[in-house]
């Protein structure tokens, strides 16, 4: 059937089962704004900024594991996406961002916003195209979903010049194929792999599970606390795998790394097995990286061959999907003597709840000032556990990671590789519109909530009733805390006293607001703000100069910690 | 570890973009690609791009895995220690005068050139041969005055003994 290129643009969005994107219209794509407006088929939020509609998209694809879907004009409609591309790509995360572009004829000739988007995300989308051809619009749309949701996943960008997409052009579903070179998924490792692994668990008498981003993009959260729970070992995840493992098991360790719990760098340190899967060994993970596990033998386990002794390198690579490896291991472990009895895990276990008891998570409770993790805390509690959270960059994010537990998979949300402030608010957005009956919560820092604040409006207009937490320091505070500790309190640049009324802000967009300065109304004003069905910040006035801890200090061992004005090294 | 250079073979879909693609993939990581030749294969919708570079195993083991995960690369083959014929060609232009042409006839006849053109302040000549081979032939004729260079780059194929 002959069809107007953004038709096939719907059709295929459909046929991959869309149901939201984000996008800001101009242009070159005002023909499929116009197709969006005779056909309701997909339904399209209108942002305030395409930064935002990627975030958003992205923020869609973590909560929900379906591709995120972003749509922008060309220029500078198109550049404006590249920090959410970025974001996605460091924590490989699926979304297809649809850019206009000038015709083709005029591609080159430095036409009215004419810019090559494909080569400026060339490194940091795992693929992206530019259709030239008519023909190939809808195999092209095809390819980018698959590559995107397949493998290690990660943002694809497609390019759609106007003369492309305003084209006459046969459309057949069933006609359409895509190149298939590289898009098979890759071989299966041989069990033998996975012998070998329990081979050395067995021989191992102080193991740890090291588990990231991995586990909860390859959907694999139930095998692992299977695996975890049979095998005794205790798990600790970065920031990006945070829910995968329930942080209230007593085998959860948190965190590890610069801002990582005292137990959860000590296992790491004296552990002589680390068995790390879906992780990429960061260095705000690792720290110094001679001293890192230096008593164990190292396990990875990634779909990612290049993430393999990339930084660390290990004694038992194997290449493969988080879930298909664990289920592997866990037959494995039914069917042979692989699971070590009490008596063999004791030791190590105890040594671990000592070490959780020396140091546990803790800050100093303070009759006049609000401490951020107090709010987090209380947070937690009224909320059960059962909120989904975004985060910010900063302090907050720490904190966020630190004192929320989460029991479930995709409930926290953070922009980890990147590190991207502005994340959190637009994240949220498409977080609450994949699950509208759950609460929520963007945690803020009042730097990185100003970034995106002007997605208030978006909020408003599609009743989307997301909650934001915002830690108000009046400082950069992260930056803040390094100036504080490494840089003699010359606080350069990162006092943001200067700040608008953010109640008065949010209330001018039509939102609840409420503000907090003691520590008595933490809880009053959580409970006024959560649980209504509107939009609503809550602007917790916190202690300035707070800092996050434990610390590792950039570039140190993480078996050498700073808790707090106490210092640990073991 | 020791750095050395190797030769790695790169099949690609014969696309636009996918030379930047890979070119991209090694300088965005701060690697320096030393020398470059590609061209069709006798499938024509793929291409060979055979590169070297100046890396220790582990480098050039990381480089060929962020290779290998390009979308349009087909296959990455290190050929450094693999049985290969290598080859590259200069085309050489020299400055005719009358001090140097009849040392320079004798060199170019010693040292195996081919003649591509001759006149009266000119010529072009062609080497094949290795690198290294390549490189004894410019020093040799540096003193007689070299007014060009063009190389290819090594191409370099699997002998299959
Ligand atoms: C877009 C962007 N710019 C700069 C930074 C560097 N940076 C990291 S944390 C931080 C401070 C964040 O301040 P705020 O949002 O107020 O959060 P806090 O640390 O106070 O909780 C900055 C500037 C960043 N991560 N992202």
């Amino acid at each position: 059937m002959k069809m107007k290129g953004t038709q096939i643009l719907l059709e295929c969005l459909k046929a991959e089962g869309v149901e939201v994107m984000f996008g800001y219209p101009g242009g070159a794509v005002i023909d499929i704004y116009d197709e969006l407006h005779r056909n309701p088929a997909v339904k399209h939020i209108l942002v305030r900024h395409e930064q935002a509609a990627v975030h958003a998209a992205d923020g869609y694809a973590r909560a929900t594991g379906k591709v995120g879907v972003a749509l922008a004009t060309s220029g500078p409609g198109a550049t404006n996406t590249v920090t959410g591309i970025a974001t996605a790509n460091m924590d490989s995360i699926p979304i297809v961002v649809f850019t206009g572009q000038v015709p083709t004829h005029l591609i080159g000739n430095d036409a009215f916003q004419e810019c090559d988007i494909t080569g400026i995300t060339r490194p940091c989308t795992k693929h992206n195209y530019l259709v030239r051809n008519p023909d190939e619009l809808a195999s092209t749309i095809r390819e980018a979903f698959h590559i995107a949701r397949t493998g290690r996943p990660g943002p694809v960008l497609v390019d759609l010049p106007k003369n492309v997409i305003a084209a006459e052009v046969d459309y057949d579903p069933a006609k359409i194929r895509i190149n298939a070179t590289k898009l098979s998924l890759p071989p299966k490792p041989s069990s033998k792999k996975f012998v070998q692994m329990l081979e050395m668990l067995r021989a191992s008498r102080r193991p740890v599970l090291l588990t990231g981003g991995g586990i909860l993009l390859g959907k694999a959260s139930d095998e692992l606390r299977a695996f975890a729970r049979r095998a005794k070992i205790p798990v600790t995840s970065t920031l990006m795998g945070l829910g995968a493992f329930p942080g209230s098991d007593p085998l959860f360790l948190g965190m590890p790394g610069m801002h990582g719990t005292y137990y959860a760098n000590m296992a790491i340190s004296h552990c002589d097995l680390l068995i790390c899967i879906g992780a990429r060994f960061d260095d705000r993970v690792t720290g110094k990286l001679d001293t890192f596990a230096s008593n164990a033998q190292i396990i990875h386990i990634d779909v990612d061959p290049s993430s393999i002794n990339k930084n660390i390198v290990v004694d038992l690579p194997i290449v493969s999907d988080a879930k298909s490896a664990l289920e592997n291991i866990n037959r494995l472990l039914k069917d042979n003597n692989y699971a070590p009895t009490d008596a063999e895990r004791k030791d190590w276990l105890e040594q671990i709840e000592a070490w959780k008891k020396k140091a546990p998570l803790a800050y100093c409770q303070d009759a006049e000032h609000i401490k951020p993790q107090c709010v987090i805390e209380t947070l937690y509690e009224l909320t059960k556990g059962k909120a989904i959270i975004t985060t910010e960059v900063g302090q907050n994010q720490m904190w966020a990671a630190q004192f929320y537990r989460y029991d479930d998979p995709n409930t926290f949300i953070s922009s980890g590789g990147l590190g991207t402030m502005g994340y959190g608010f637009p994240a949220a957005l498409g977080v609450k519109l994949a699950f509208p009956d759950r609460i929520v919560v963007d945690i803020a820092g009042d730097g990185s909530i100003q970034m995106n604040i002007q997605e208030m409006a978006t909020a408003m207009q599609y009743n989307i009733p997301v909650k934001i937490v915002l830690l108000n320091n009046g400082y950069l505070g992260m930056v803040r805390q390094w100036q504080e500790l490494f840089y003699e309190k010359r606080y350069s640049n990162t006092d943001m006293t200067f700040q608008p009324d953010f109640v008065k802000v949010a209330e001018a967009y039509g939102w609840e607001a409420f503000r907090a300065k003691r520590p008595e109304e933490i809880r009053p004003v959580l409970e006024k703000g959560l649980f209504s069905n509107r939009p609503c910040l809550m602007d917790f006035q916190i202690a300035r100069e707070e800092c996050v801890y434990p610390m590792v200090r950039p570039g140190a061992s993480i078996s050498e910690m700073t808790l707090g004005t106490r210092e640990m090294t073991n | 570890m020791e750095k050395r250079e190797n030769v790695i073979s790169i099949l690609v879909n014969n696309k636009p973009d996918v030379l930047a693609r890979v070119a991209g993939t090694l300088g965005g990581k701060g690697y320096n690609i030393e020398s470059l030749c590609v061209d069709v294969t006798v499938n024509p919708d793929v291409s060979k791009i055979i590169l070297t570079t100046i890396g220790t195993k582990a480098t050039i083991q990381k480089i060929e895995a962020q290779l290998a995960r390009l979308i349009d690369v087909i296959k990455v083959e290190n050929l450094t220690d693999v049985e290969t014929v290598k080859r590259e060609l200069a085309l050489i232009r020299m400055t005719l005068t009358a001090d140097n042409k009849n040392e320079l006839i004798r060199k170019i006849n010693q040292l195996n050139c081919k003649i591509l053109t001759f006149n009266s302040d000119h010529c072009v000549l062609e080497f094949r041969g290795s690198k290294a081979e390549v490189d004894k032939v410019l020093e040799t004729l540096k003193p007689l005055g070299i007014d060009d260079v063009a190389r290819t780059g090594i191409a370099a194929l699997e002998r299959k003994n």
